[in-house]
């Protein structure tokens, strides 16, 4: 029977047997059988493959479109190289195959707040970036939300919006009128469009149609509802959906977690093509019962709704609070839950080399768990130092875990100084140890020969730490 | 509900919205087979008239394909209920005056019937249980954490007592750092002393934590498994490279239960399981699978205990525990303590809010026992796990105007 994209037994096989079979290697692949490998494992698409193309291809060409066709919809926002693909997603858990396309996170703002509000909260959004091992996090959409009820205010910000930046738009109205006033201010920028309810839908159908932009469907805590107007605005002519079951805090969350979780089943699992959409959380529903709550409480929840919904499913968040302290969290998770899950936990073990070192540099050694080993080495870098570093083998568990899981020993330790031959780069023999190593400092010493200095507990202060306590 | 086709352009007249692709492709090949057609559009209904089959275009009848609607279609979202052949183990903890033990009240962790929250399937056996820290000497600790302790440090028994009347700690865990023959090599006697005290300041149930020297610990737990006979400690925890079959022995004659401990790996926590079923009932057996801190390997933790609790739901009784988490792990983050530029201060929020995002991350994978440190951490934690526990409840009618509030 069809095997299906989501179903993880798709095998490069199934693939294979639908390619020309010529092996002509005009993918840039060796052959067939390397590019259905390369399919299976998403690394390419199937459009690399010109011969697909021809007349007599055409046939298997639609067969593999369909077989590779993920269960929730791709839908994209925004135009350039800032628009914003959200969905795609192939499976439901994370083990079963990477998940694309992380969750797209907005903030938002008002027709009401002061011009200079708008562009300083645009601004901030642009301008929100952490660098965490090697990848520069950042913020991907504005919501332009309107509060004023007045289309004429509502265009007004929009446009103010789209001239201060290129980020993708969702156009957050229940109104028609005032959302087409939005769309008018910012025709051809593919914004989102939020939202289809039971009240408006063919209104907003009709604006989705004339814009060809994509649409929110909104049914709080009504799958039923949800599904039929899916159902109602495919046949319409709209394809281009995100699906919008609700956020609700408090008493509503176990709701807001089932709902997420029952689509995102039913897309994967189900075969469900009604669910097969893009998902939509709001954290900053927040905001709503604020009442005399300090700001700093409704962030603190407004950043745990965010964290939960990235895990549980969100394609797109729209969140309120600009604070770092308060998205952070977030960033950092959904970076974390979309890496790569084959990514192994380890690094090679052996000598890595900084800068130009000398026969005076600092020696240093770190464990092979790949973050503990990549957080070192960025350390060591950005700080331009000129250093060795000696990855020592502990099975992949970082420096605490791995003394005292026993992963990390003073054996080990001396093996790898050993092994790593920095014995013939430098003239002394000093080796600085993570401070969380600390524990076997004595017995590392014994068994290297090296006289042992405790380093930092943290590699963010080894610049200072060599300027303060290191002499070769 | 029906199933529609997917399609992208109507045709001009008819208002049949259907995938010129997929028109193009019906008149292009004229031999069409069953099966080959559901490849390409699975779900059209077709009806086949016999005989027509192999000639020509086929007749399609696609109901719900007209003209744009004018009113609502209805559609009933099925909601995709499974069931499991396995079943996680219930372990109990804290042995109650009943029951041997001096504990007020004892704390059952883990029996679920299906993956985290998944609650429009089977609702939560047991909600989460929270185990604060507490320390038997001064250890590192970041300044978010040390502000609210800092009268306490170095008195366990005095901190054991804030966190559960103060903090609303379920369970308390003793560090027995000062064992540690690299530090103070405290003795097993000083050990039992340190938990008298504390069993004395609190009557809820203890995890009995160890140095990680895999022989020192294992005396120490010996004595003390010996000496509270009947308190059903979690002791916490047994690895690979201690004496398992001596410690399972002693804690199974005494009556605790064990943490098995292994380094994010599922084929060893199965090896580890398997050692214990010598001597231990499943019931006797909590499982820590290692909690890495957000942006320092939460991924790991996080997809080896949503795989190790399927694998446990799906009948793999080897990873069918409760699953214990060392959430406290995510102040290893430096993120969750380091003094950074203005833009992400005040770190007093950003640290416990790791601790939170770390934990609330591991409850959705199924972790069932936390191990935690910040009080802000643990009341949201509590906070969450009671709405997600407290059933279907939501008002839309009280958030759906997010969009015009003015925030
Ligand atoms: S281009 Fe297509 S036909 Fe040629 S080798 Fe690659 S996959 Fe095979």
């Amino acid at each position: 029977m069809s095997k299906k994209a989501g179903t993880k037994e798709l095998s490069p096989i199934d693939i294979y047997k639908l390619l020309p079979k010529t092996n002509c290697k005009e993918c840039g692949q060796e052959n067939c059988m390397a590019f259905a490998t390369k399919i299976v494992n998403r690394e390419i698409t199937i459009d690399q493959c010109p011969p697909l193309f021809k007349k007599e291809n055409e046939k298997n060409y639609l067969k593999l479109k369909e077989l590779l066709k993920p269960p929730v919809k791709e839908v994209v926002v925004g135009v350039g190289d800032k628009a914003k693909k959200l969905g795609g997603k192939l499976v439901m858990y994370r083990h079963e195959f990477t998940y694309f396309n992380p969750t797209a996170i907005a903030l938002d703002v008002t027709d009401e707040m002061p011009e200079q509000e708008i562009v300083s909260r645009v601004k901030r959004t642009e301008n929100f970036s952490y660098e965490y091992i090697g990848y520069t996090l950042k913020l991907d959409m504005i919501a332009v939300r309107c509060t004023s009820g007045d289309a004429e205010k509502f265009k007004a910000a929009v446009k103010k919006v789209a001239e201060t930046t290129t980020l993708p738009l969702i156009l957050c109205t229940l109104d028609a009128s005032v959302a087409e006033a939005g769309l008018m201010a910012t025709p051809k920028a593919n914004p989102l469009l939020y939202a289809a309810t039971t009240e408006n839908w063919k209104d907003m159908a009709e604006l989705a149609l004339m814009y060809k932009c994509p649409l929110v469907v909104s049914a709080p805590n009504d799958l039923n509802k949800l599904v039929s107007l899916v159902k109602t605005l495919i046949t319409y002519g709209v394809t281009e959906l995100v699906l919008d079951p609700g956020t609700f805090m408090n008493e509503g969350l176990s709701d807001t977690i089932n709902n997420f979780t029952m689509l995102r089943r039913a897309a994967c699992k189900g075969g469900e093509e009604l669910a097969g959409f893009p998902l939509m959380g709001v954290p900053m529903v927040a905001w709503v019962d604020k009442g005399d709550a300090a700001d700093e409480i409704v962030k603190w929840k407004e950043a745990y709704m965010a964290s939960m919904l990235v895990v549980r499913y969100a394609d797109v968040v729209v969140m309120h609070g600009t604070d770092g302290w308060s998205l952070l969290p977030t960033a950092v998770l959904r970076q974390n839950i979309y890496t790569d899950p084959r990514k192994p936990v380890a690094v090679a073990p052996g000598l890595k080399v900084f800068g130009t070192p000398d026969q005076n540099s600092p020696v240093f050694f770190t464990s092979n768990f790949a973050l503990t080993y990549y957080t070192v080495a960025s350390d060591i870098e950005s700080a331009k130092l000129n250093a060795y570093l000696i990855v020592v083998e502990t099975e992949g568990s970082a420096i605490d875990s791995g003394v005292a899981g026993r992963k990390l020993t003073a054996e080990r330790v001396a093996d790898a100084i050993k092994a790593s031959g920095v014995e013939s780069k430098v003239k002394h023999r000093k080796i600085i140890i993570p401070g969380k190593a600390s524990r076997i400092s004595g017995e590392i010493e014994e068994l290297s020969g090296w006289k042992v200095q405790v380093g930092p507990r943290d590699s963010s202060e080894i610049p200072k730490y060599l300027v303060e306590k290191w002499q070769p | 509900m029906t199933p529609l086709p997917h399609h992208d352009k109507k045709t001009e007249d008819s208002g049949l919205a259907l995938s010129k692709e997929l028109l193009d492709a019906l008149a292009k090949f004229k031999e069409i087979e069953l099966e080959d057609f559901e490849l390409i559009a699975p779900e059209l209904e077709l009806i086949w008239e016999p005989g027509v089959a192999g000639q020509m275009m086929p007749k399609l009848k696609i109901p719900g394909l007209m003209a744009k609607p004018t009113a609502l279609l209805q559609a009933a979202f099925m909601p995709p209920i499974q069931t499991y052949p396995g079943k996680i183990a219930e372990v109990k903890l804290g042995g109650t005056k009943g029951e041997g033990g001096t504990r007020g009240k004892s704390q059952i962790v883990g029996g679920e019937t299906s993956p985290a929250f998944y609650t429009f399937e089977s609702p939560l056996a047991h909600p989460p249980t929270i185990t604060l820290d507490v320390f038997d000497m001064e250890v590192p600790l970041s300044k978010a954490v040390k502000m609210h302790v800092k009268e306490v440090i170095g008195d366990p028994a005095a901190w054991a007592k804030l966190a559960v009347e103060k903090f609303g700690a379920d369970m308390v865990t003793v560090h027995l750092i000062s064992i540690d023959p690299l530090l103070k090599d405290a003795t097993p006697k000083d050990a039992v002393k340190t938990v008298e005290e504390v069993l004395q300041a609190v009557d809820v149930p203890l995890v009995i934590g160890g140095c990680g020297d895999p022989v020192k610990d294992a005396n120490v737990f010996a004595e003390i498994a010996e000496t509270f006979k009947g308190e059903r400690f979690l002791l916490s925890s047994i690895t690979q490279d201690m004496d398992v079959e001596r410690c399972a022995k002693f804690a199974k004659k005494n009556g605790h239960a064990v943490l098995s401990f292994t380094p994010m790996d599922l084929n060893l926590a199965r090896e580890l399981n398997r050692r214990l079923y010598d001597f231990l009932a499943p019931e006797d057996i909590v499982m820590d699978l290692t909690t890495a801190a957000l942006g320092y390997g939460l991924d790991y933790a996080f997809t080896n205990m949503e795989r190790a609790r399927i694998a446990g739901l799906m009948g793999d009784n080897e990873l069918a525990h409760p699953m214990s988490s060392g959430t406290t792990n995510a102040w290893a983050a430096r993120e969750a303590w380091l003094k950074m530029s203005a833009e992400w201060e005040p770190r007093e929020l950003r640290g416990p809010l790791w601790e939170v995002t770390t934990a609330l991350t591991l409850l959705l994978a199924g972790v069932d026992l936390f191990m935690m440190m910040h009080p802000a951490a643990v009341k949201t934690l509590k906070d969450v796990t009671n709405k997600l526990v407290s059933g279907s409840k939501a008002d839309p009618s009280k958030y759906a105007n997010w969009v015009s509030v003015k925030a």
